[in-house]
């Protein structure tokens, strides 16, 4: 069920699809008439130029706001990192989080001086094009 | 006057040629006539119906978010708890869950009342979790109860949009739906925090509402803990000459405690011979103001519904304590998902900051409490 229902949210519906193509097909043949017209009748061009290069801005429009809505619900999570630090010499390492992992959490002795090493931080990292950016 | 001025506007046309001199005018005469005849009448229908079509978008949305949040929480149970039966029906039935408020006509004693209601609650989900989950621990029972709670959330958000949409679709009134789509956005953005927050909890990562209960973890990691009602642990810790009992919710499970008790109990315990009571949270930020920024303030930081807040406040003013807060800035959907890295970083920022005013507002040979509020998910002592 919940398989079929994120098809439905995440696929651009077929109508509207239709709708587009249609739009931006009607769009095109108005621009090869207005081509075709513009020596014998520069005011029917005109029309023609005005009502094709609307046509194809409404339609590439609502195609890209389609797009984006469904790359909006695919939109993976960052993924979450582990920072394992040894408290005696300060080695360091930093791999992926798996299940059971918890900050202060005393786990593997550490590779240099064989001392406990100790969970210090689990974090995700925001990517800089994610992030806010504020003129004020 | 935009009515009777285009009457006038057509009415000069009509008195020169109507129908134009060639037929691509005609068309476009007659299209814009067409055009303003249908807004002036329509116009505020076709306004609904776009409306409409943007409230159902949103509802598409939801509803994917929701079933993913249920899938999530049921792949999760089966997972960690090894039930012996499916959990789904019980899972789809613990998602209808609702909690009556007590009533407060007559205000007096509003508090307790509440406080009971929501024990009977934590109580009562509880062993739902357990029932679902027999194989869990301690710490995964916390774990799932939290991300059951996100489901529900989730459930819950969806059956109201639902419900306003069909409602304007019904009635067709433009009031009914417009009251949901000026909400929608932060609606939207309260939903994709419960989806996230719903992840972080399946796997037990600690979330931004965890700085505070991080600064108290860091602040008594190393020194012998005792619990205190209920479920928060205390650690007596020397800081710049002045003995600190710090606070926290017990970890690494999902779980907040009831700070309000603890810290009480430890003013009692102390005769109230308290110099002060400093607290720790993670704040909503305002827009423009960036995460993991620490602001410092008078009051008990804490949210939730009040009771604890109600319950630091009698304890302090009963023995006259200043209370310091210290507050951790992210905002809602930072607060729910897996902690970021700014809010991390801030951590050291903020111990130093309370040492700065254990300096600054007590003397040496003091006793202070520090209290670390927010869920410990992820986060040890």
């Amino acid at each position: 069920m919940a398989q079929g229902t994120a098809n439905s949210a995440t696929r651009i519906s077929s109508f509207v699809l239709l709708i587009i193509f249609i739009t931006l097909a009607l769009s095109m043949t108005a621009l090869i008439l207005a081509f075709n017209a513009f020596s014998s009748d520069p005011l029917i061009s005109g029309w023609l130029i005005l009502l094709g290069f609307v046509g194809v801005g409404i339609s590439m429009y609502v195609l890209l706001q389609a797009r984006r809505r469904v790359r909006h619900l695919n939109k993976a999570i960052a993924p979450v990192t582990t920072t394992i630090e040894c408290k005696k010499c300060g080695f360091k390492t930093v791999r992926e989080f798996q299940r059971g992992d918890y900050i202060l959490k005393e786990v593997e002795p550490c590779q240099k001086c064989n001392e406990k090493m100790m969970i210090t931080a689990i974090y995700r990292e925001v990517k800089e094009g994610d992030k806010d950016h504020y003129r004020f | 006057m935009i009515v009777s001025a285009s009457v006038a506007m057509l009415q000069n046309q009509l008195a020169q040629n109507p129908l134009g001199d060639n037929p691509i005018s005609w068309i476009l005469n007659l299209l814009f006539y067409g055009v303003f005849i249908v807004f002036l009448f329509y116009g505020q229908r076709i306004q609904l119906y776009v409306m409409l079509r943007e409230v159902e978008g949103s509802l598409y949305k939801l509803r994917h978010i929701k079933d993913e949040g249920r899938k999530t929480a049921i792949e999760t149970i089966k997972e960690i708890g090894k039930p012996q039966t499916d959990p789904t029906a019980r899972i789809d039935r613990f998602l209808e869950y609702f909690t009556i408020s007590p009533q407060n006509l007559d205000p007096a004693g509003v508090v307790w009342k509440l406080e009971h209601i929501l024990d009977v609650r934590d109580v009562r989900l509880k062993d739902e979790v357990k029932m679902m989950a027999p194989s869990a621990d301690e710490t995964q029972t916390n774990n799932l109860e939290n991300t059951l709670e996100a489901a529900m959330a989730l459930n819950y958000i969806f059956k109201v949009i639902r419900h306003f949409y069909l409602l304007g679709k019904k009635t067709l009134s433009l009031y009914v739906i417009m009251q949901i789509q000026m909400l929608l956005p932060l609606i939207m953005r309260e939903a994709e925090a419960y989806a996230s927050a719903l992840k972080a909890f399946a796997f037990g990562q600690p979330i931004g509402d965890g700085a505070g209960a991080l600064v108290a973890g860091r602040l008594m990691h190393g020194y012998e803990t005792k619990k205190l009602p209920k479920d928060c642990v205390v650690a007596t810790v020397q800081i710049e000459g002045r003995t600190a009992y710090v606070i926290k919710a017990e970890g690494p499970g999902g779980n907040v405690g009831k700070p309000g008790d603890a810290i009480e109990a430890v003013i009692k315990q102390n005769k109230g011979k308290i110099a002060s009571v400093i607290m720790i949270d993670a704040a909503g930020k305002l827009e423009g103001e960036e995460v993991g920024e620490i602001a410092e303030g008078i009051g008990a930081a804490i949210g939730g519904p009040g009771v604890d807040q109600f319950k630091i406040e009698e304890s302090i003013l009963k023995y006259h304590i200043p209370i310091n807060a210290l507050v951790i800035k992210e905002d809602i959907g930072d607060a729910v998902s897996p902690m970021r890295k700014e809010i991390i970083d801030s951590i050291d920022k903020a111990i130093e900051r309370v040492k700065q005013v254990i300096l600054e507002r007590t003397k040496e040979g003091d006793k202070v409490v520090i209290a670390g509020i927010g869920n410990t998910i992820g986060i040890g002592q």
